[in-house]
């Protein structure tokens, strides 16, 4: 077997990609269906030095691989909906203490436990906003496994660049699918490494003071120097305060180092959208029922087109304007009740052309399924 | 080639999915062939109607599932129930005799195979029968070769391991020899 090439599910390609990233941390509780994520990194992150923990939950797994980010490491877990739960008071802790990590949810249907073994995409607003307050987030999910494997290097990546965690919003489909991977070769894709400070020892570090470009350089926690880290709103040197001044700037900078960057951040591919006048927004697995019917359609003449998101926040509004300007009816196709489809409608200037071709019954999304539902919005009937 | 969609299905633990696993390994590592394999997750993993879909192709696979066989392998009565109608009219349809009484007319090529019998008389074992039954169905239809899945097995199993499922797939391949006659 050439070692180069696998035929893998899309969790292994995932545990794949963070090695290729350079994890050095996983800490996780096995949740279907990413089980297979945290099964395989326990037998491949110890190969290469790194370490694996089995934790007694989501909450334990998520606090575990915050402490290791901020001694120095590259860390990841990896759940499903009932887990992402649990996580998202430690998330909001990661989001305040700004500390680079990546959390993959594999999602299942929900709420509660739901579906364990049948897809959904119904997390995608709780990626947004299910933790509490205002707060900027990166959530990115992909629907091959060779676009799996560079978004799952890009979400390292992002997180060392931003210092935030960033979500992977997989689902069950995509998780557990077999498919071709091509690794490439060490140093193919570039990796982003830990942004370190230069200050020596001895010398006052200000954990919390960003340089000019609004990074904040990390110093790892435990070795040369002493600073402090908290949920609270905290001051340059990590401490509590409630100086209006302070809280304002810290909020701000939270929300703006990622939404003032959303053209740096976002990406997303393209299929026929030159002369489309049918465009479909779709993401993760249901982006490729939506290309099977686009290629399918398009054989028989039909102007459909699709535009793939690969990252849902922070929402890329001004790519979604401009690409669905001129089309006649716009249809996101997910499988929830409507949870990007709101945000396209917020994007285009005439929101009454946009409409929600869905599924939840736990079924994946079928190329039929959809193009019955254009057929309707098109006045043709079924 | 022409897009291959493939159902197999049988009882959990007679190895279906990790046959069908196998063919599109094979297909992808040594034929240089795209392939997508998914499978249902349920409690039907552990007993009841174990189904596994693949699609090989030698181009691109977006939609992963099946919804319209052009094989269809049945190992057990209650597969056979429940998937029969999707078949693709004109399709493979391979089952075992021993197993499967095939009671409606399908629009389909039926095979049907004593693969189980065999195995029992010449093999002692039934742990091979997937095997036996990808070797049946590369002969009937050609999708990869034997030497192919030979090697995925030796990236597989233990080096004792290997006569037997050799032996297994020849004979497969035998009674699919004899079904083509």
């Amino acid at each position: 077997m050439k070692n180069d090439i696998k035929f893998v599910q899309g969790n292994e390609a995932c545990v794949e990609a963070a090695l290729y990233a350079g994890l050095d941390f996983f800490a996780g509780y096995p949740i279907t269906p990413s089980t297979e994520i945290a099964e395989h990194m326990a037998v491949r992150l110890p190969q290469i030095g790194g370490k694996f923990l089995q934790m007694e939950d989501e909450i334990a797994s998520l606090c575990a691989i915050i402490g290791a980010s901020l001694t120095g490491n590259k860390v990841m877990t990896a759940t499903s909906g009932p887990g992402f739960s649990l996580m998202q008071e430690a998330l909001g802790y990661a989001i305040m203490a700004e500390i680079p990590c990546v959390i993959v949810n594999v999602q299942r249907g929900g709420p509660s436990t739901g579906l364990p073994t049948h897809a959904s995409q119904g997390d995608i607003n709780q990626a947004r906003w299910g933790t509490h307050g205002d707060h900027g987030i990166i959530a990115l999910t992909a629907s091959s496994h060779q676009d799996l494997f560079d978004i799952t290097i890009e979400a390292f990546n992002l997180a060392e660049t931003y210092r935030t965690p960033v979500l992977l919003m997989l689902d069950e489909i995509i998780g557990h699918m077999r498919e071709r991977l091509f690794v490439p070769k060490p140093g193919k894709i570039p990796l982003v490494s830990r942004l370190k400070t230069s200050v020596k020892q001895g010398v006052d570090y200000h954990p919390y003071l960003p340089r000019e470009d609004g990074r904040l350089p990390m110093s790892d926690f435990g070795g040369v120097h002493r600073y402090n880290v908290t949920g609270l709103f905290h001051d340059m040197w990590g401490f509590p305060t409630d100086n209006p001044q302070i809280v304002h700037g810290l909020l701000r900078h939270l929300l703006d180092k990622i939404n003032n960057n959303v053209h740096l951040i976002a990406k997303y591919k393209e299929y026929f959208l030159e002369d489309a006048t049918t465009i479909l927004v779709s993401y993760g697995s249901s982006a490729r029922s939506a290309l099977h019917l686009v290629k399918n359609r398009r054989n028989r003449g039909e102007r459909l087109g699709l535009l793939e998101l690969q990252t849902l926040w922070p929402f890329p509004y001004g790519i979604i304007r401009e690409k669905c300007a001129h089309a006649r009816h716009v249809i996101v196709v997910e499988m929830n009740m409507g949870q990007i489809v709101r945000e396209v409608k917020i994007a285009v200037e005439d929101p009454e052309k946009v409409f929600l071709a869905n599924r939840i019954d736990g079924g994946f999304i079928t190329p039929t399924d959809i193009r019955n539902i254009i057929r309707l919005i098109q006045g043709k009937g079924v | 080639m022409e897009k291959c969609r493939i159902v197999m299905s049988g009882s959990g633990g007679q190895g279906v999915i990790t046959a069908s696993v196998i063919l599109a390994e094979a297909a992808v590592l040594y034929e240089g062939l795209i392939a997508v394999q998914s499978q249902a997750y349920g409690p039907e993993a552990r007993g009841g109607a174990a189904r596994s879909d693949v699609i090989i192709s030698d181009s691109e696979i977006n939609f992963p599932k099946v919804t319209q066989p052009n094989v269809l392998v049945c190992l057990t009565q209650l597969a056979y129930n429940k998937f029969v109608p999707m078949i693709r009219p004109g399709g493979l349809l391979l089952t075992d005799t021993r197993y499967v009484k095939t009671e409606r007319k399908a629009d389909a090529r039926q095979i049907e195979l004593p693969m189980y019998t065999q195995i029992m008389e010449t093999i002692g074992n039934p742990v091979v029968l997937n095997i036996c039954m990808l070797g049946a169905l590369i002969r009937l239809q050609k999708i990869v070769k034997p030497e192919s899945i030979m090697k995925v097995l030796e990236t597989r199993l233990p080096a004792n391991f290997m006569q037997m499922n050799q032996q297994a797939l020849e004979l497969g391949i035998s009674l699919g020899e004899s079904a083509l006659q």
